[in-house]
C-alpha cells in the first residue's frame, strides 16, 4: 500500500541508537571492564601473569583445538547441508532438527558424556582404546567436543545460501560442458565461500571460548592439556582477578586478530571475484 | 491500520521486555520468613540438607520462629569468591581457612572470626583417606604404595579444590612428619603428581572420573565422600586408611556484614551454635565427618578407626598463628610458581610452544 512512498524504511536513529546502548551496555562495558582490571598490573606483572610458559601453552592449544575442530567442521558442516538441501530422504525433518541440539545442550553434559563414551571402558573408547585411540583427557578429547559445539554453525549458515542457489546455473554449466569438478569449483563455491567462512568463523570463536565440555574431558595438565579458559579459572580461585583479566584481554587480542583476518579473507575473495 | 498495530505490538514489546528486566533484576524480599543462605564447599551437600532440615524443626520447636535455609554448594574457592564479589551469604562453610581468611580480608567476616565460636570454629574436622578397586589389587596401604610404578592416583587440582589441597598436604606431611627431610618430601609430590592422569577441578568431579568412568588406581579424597563413593558403588570400591593423614579443618564462620544489613545475626548465630549440639553433633558424625565434642567422639571414635592426624601447623614449624601458616603453605605450595606449578613445569614443561 505505501511501500512505493516510503521507500527508505524510517527509523535509522531509533535503529542505530538501539544497537549503540545494547551493545556497550552488553559487549563494550564488560569488555573495557576486564581491560582495566588488567591494567591495574604493571607492565611487568603483566607479562608474568599472561605470557608465562603456562599461559602461552594454554593458548596454543586452545586456538589449535578451535582451529581443528573449526576446519573439520567446515567440511562435515557442508557436507550435512548439502544432504539436507538437495536430497529427499526419511526422517529429514528430525535429522534437521537434530542440527540444533548442540546449542541447547548444557555444555558440562557434552563433555561428560563424551568422556565417559571414550574412556577405556566406555562404550567407544572399549574398542578404540586397544586401536592406540585415546579421546578421553587428550587433545583428540577437546577437538572432538569442540566439534560437537561448534557443528550447527557453519550447517545453518550455508544451509539457507545452498537452497537459494539455482539449479540452473549448475545445468547451464554442465550444459556448457563443465565436468562436475569445474561446476563445482566455478559455480557453487564461490556462492557458498562468504556462507562457509561465515560458519567457520562462529564455530571457531565459540571453540575458543568453550569452557564447560572441554573441562570434563581434558585432563587439565599444565602445558599439556590445559586450555586457556581453564587457567582463568584456575587463577580466580587463588583471588588472583587481575592475572586472570590479563589472560582473558591475551585470548581476546588473539581472537580480534583472528577474526579480523578472516573478514580480511572475505572482503579480498568478494573484490576478487568481481 | 497493519502499521499502527505493527507499531503498537512493537512498543508493547519492548515496554514487556523492560518490565521483565527491571522486574527480575529487582532484589527480592518476601518480608515474613526469615531465610539463611550457607554458601558451603562441594562435597557437604548432604550433610547440610540432613542438618538443614533439622535446625529448621529445632528453631520452630524451641523459639516458634521459622526460618527458609539455602544451601549453595561449589569449589570452596570459588565460593568465597563469589561472596566476596556480592553473593548475600549469611554463612560460609568452606574447606579452607585461607578461603574464610579471604573473606575476612574484604571487610565482611569480623575480626577474630575463628576464636568466635567454640572449638575454633570447627563442628567437625575429617581428613583424606584412599578409596581403591575391590579387592585393592595393587595393595595399597600406605602413602609410599601411592608412588610404585604404574600406580594411577586420582586428586582434583590442588589450584582449583579444597580437596586436592588438602591431598597434596597430607601426602607432603607424610614424608615430612615420618622423618623425611623438606627436599624428600618435594620428590615425593613430584613422583605422585606424575602418576596423576587427570586433573579435575573439583572434588566431585574427581569422584566421578574414579568411580564413573574408573580412571586410576587410588582415590584421594575426604573421608566423608570416600564412604559416599563407597556405598554408592555397591562393592566395587573399598577406603583403605593411611596411618598417616592430615588433620582436615573446614572452618565454618558468620559472615557478619551480610547478617547485619539482612537483619538475620541472631538466626545465623542460632544456626552456627546449634552444630555444636547433640543433634547436630549426631547427624555430622553420620555423615561421616568427625564430630569435635567430646561426647559424640567418644561414641564414634571406634567407628573412624586408627588414624593418625596431623594438623597443617605441623608443616610450618616457624608460624604463630593461622594467618601465618597458611600464608607460609600458600607460597610454599599453591601460589603461583610455587612447588605445584614447578613440578608441572618440571614434568611437562619441556613441551615445545612453537
Amino acid at each position: 500500500m505505501s511501500r512505493i512512498a516510503r521507500r527508505v524504511l524510517p527509523g535509522f536513529r531509533l535503529s542505530l541508537g538501539y544497537t549503540v546502548f545494547y551493545l556497550s551496555l552488553l559487549v563494550l562495558i564488560p569488555l573495557v571492564a576486564c581491560f582495566l582490571k588488567a591494567a591495574e598490573l604493571s607492565w611487568a606483572e603483566f607479562l608474568q601473569a599472561a605470557w608465562s610458559a603456562r599461559a602461552r601453552s594454554a593458548y596454543w592449544l586452545t586456538f589449535e583445538c578451535a582451529l581443528v575442530a573449526a576446519l573439520v567442521n567446515l567440511v562435515l558442516g557442508l557436507v550435512v547441508a548439502w544432504a539436507l538441501v538437495r536430497y529427499q530422504f526419511p526422517f529429514k525433518t528430525m535429522i534437521d532438527a537434530l542440527v540444533d541440539v548442540p546449542l541447547a545442550l548444557p555444555t558440562a553434559v557434552t563433555g561428560l558424556v563424551y568422556a565417559s563414551l571414550y574412556v577405556q571402558d566406555g562404550w567407544l573408547g572399549q574398542f578404540l582404546v586397544p586401536l592406540g585411540l585415546e579421546a578421553a583427557y587428550t587433545k583428540l578429547g577437546i577437538v572432538l567436543v569442540l566439534i560437537f559445539t561448534g557443528f550447527p554453525f557453519v550447517v545453518r549458515a550455508v544451509q539457507p545460501v545452498l537452497a537459494e542457489l539455482n539449479i540452473e546455473e549448475e545445468e547451464a554449466a554442465a550444459v556448457m560442458g563443465g565436468s562436475r569438478w569445474q561446476t563445482f569449483r566455478w559455480v557453487i563455491f564461490p556462492n557458498l565461500f562468504p556462507a562457509l567462512l561465515a560458519g567457520f568463523t562462529l564455530a571457531f570463536a565459540r571453540g575458543v571460548g568453550e569452557y564447560g565440555s572441554v573441562v570434563f574431558i581434558s585432563s587439565n595438565m599444565p602445558f599439556k592439556t590445559e586450555i586457556a579458559p581453564v587457567l582463568i579459572v584456575s587463577r580466580l580461585e587463588e583471588f588472583a582477578y587481575r592475572e586472570a583479566a590479563a589472560v582473558a584481554v591475551v585470548m581476546l587480542g588473539f581472537s580480534f586478530l583472528l577474526l579480523t583476518l578472516i573478514s580480511l579473507v572475505e572482503r579480498w575473495s568478494k573484490n576478487h571475484e568481481e | 491500520m497493519l502499521q499502527r498495530l505493527l507499531l503498537i505490538a512493537g512498543g508493547m514489546y519492548l515496554l514487556g521486555a523492560t518490565c521483565w528486566v527491571v522486574w527480575s533484576a529487582r532484589v527480592h524480599d518476601s518480608g515474613q520468613a526469615v531465610s539463611l543462605l550457607n554458601a558451603a564447599c562441594d562435597p557437604t551437600r548432604e550433610l547440610w540438607r540432613e542438618i538443614n532440615s533439622r535446625f529448621t524443626e529445632h528453631l520452630l520447636r524451641e523459639r516458634g520462629e521459622t526460618v527458609k535455609i539455602r544451601q549453595s554448594h561449589g569449589g570452596s574457592s570459588s565460593q568465597a569468591r563469589a561472596v566476596i564479589d556480592g553473593l548475600d551469604a549469611d554463612v560460609v562453610t568452606l574447606a579452607l581457612w585461607s578461603d574464610t581468611e579471604a573473606i575476612h580480608q574484604k571487610g565482611l567476616i569480623d575480626e577474630g572470626w575463628e576464636e568466635r565460636l567454640p572449638n575454633r570454629s570447627l563442628p567437625f574436622v575429617s581428613t583424606i583417606v584412599f578409596v581403591v578397586r575391590k579387592g585393592n589389587p595393587l595393595q595399597i596401604a600406605d602413602w609410599p604404595d601411592l608412588v610404585r610404578e604404574g600406580v594411577r592416583v586420582i586428586t582434583p587440582n590442588p589450584k582449583t579444590s579444597g580437596n586436592g589441597k588438602w591431598s597434596l598436604l597430607a601426602a607432603y606431611g607424610s614424608v615430612l612428619l615420618r622423618g623425611g627431610s623438606s627436599a624428600e618430601a618435594d620428590a615425593f609430590l613430584e613422583r605422585l603428581f606424575a602418576g596423576v592422569p587427570v586433573l579435575d577441578t573439583s572434588a566431585r568431579a574427581a569422584t566421578m572420573t574414579f568411580s564413573q568412568k574408573r580412571i586410576g588406581d587410588v582415590h584421594l579424597t575426604w573421608e566423608n565422600e570416600a564412604y559416599l563413593e563407597v556405598a554408592e558403588a555397591k562393592g566395587a570400591l573399598e577406603i583403605v586408611r593411611p596411618p598417616i593423614s592430615v588433620l582436615a579443618e573446614p572452618h565454618v564462620a558468620v559472615v557478619s556484614a551480610n547478617t547485619r544489613r539482612r537483619g538475620t545475626v541472631h538466626v545465623a548465630d542460632a544456626y552456627m551454635r546449634y552444630l555444636y549440639g547433640e543433634e547436630a553433633q549426631e547427624i555430622i558424625a553420620r555423615n561421616y565427618y568427625r564430630p569435635t565434642s567430646p561426647e559424640a567422639w567418644a561414641k564414634y571414635e571406634n567407628f573412624f578407626g586408627e588414624l593418625e592426624l596431623f594438623p597443617v601447623s605441623r608443616l610450618a614449624p616457624g608460624a604463630i598463628d593461622s594467618a601465618e601458616v597458611w600464608r607460609e603453605l600458600g607460597n610454599r605450595f599453591f601460589a603461583e610458581g610455587a612447588l605445584f606449578d614447578r613440578i608441572y613445569l618440571k614434568l611437562h614443561g619441556g613441551v615445545k610452544v612453537p
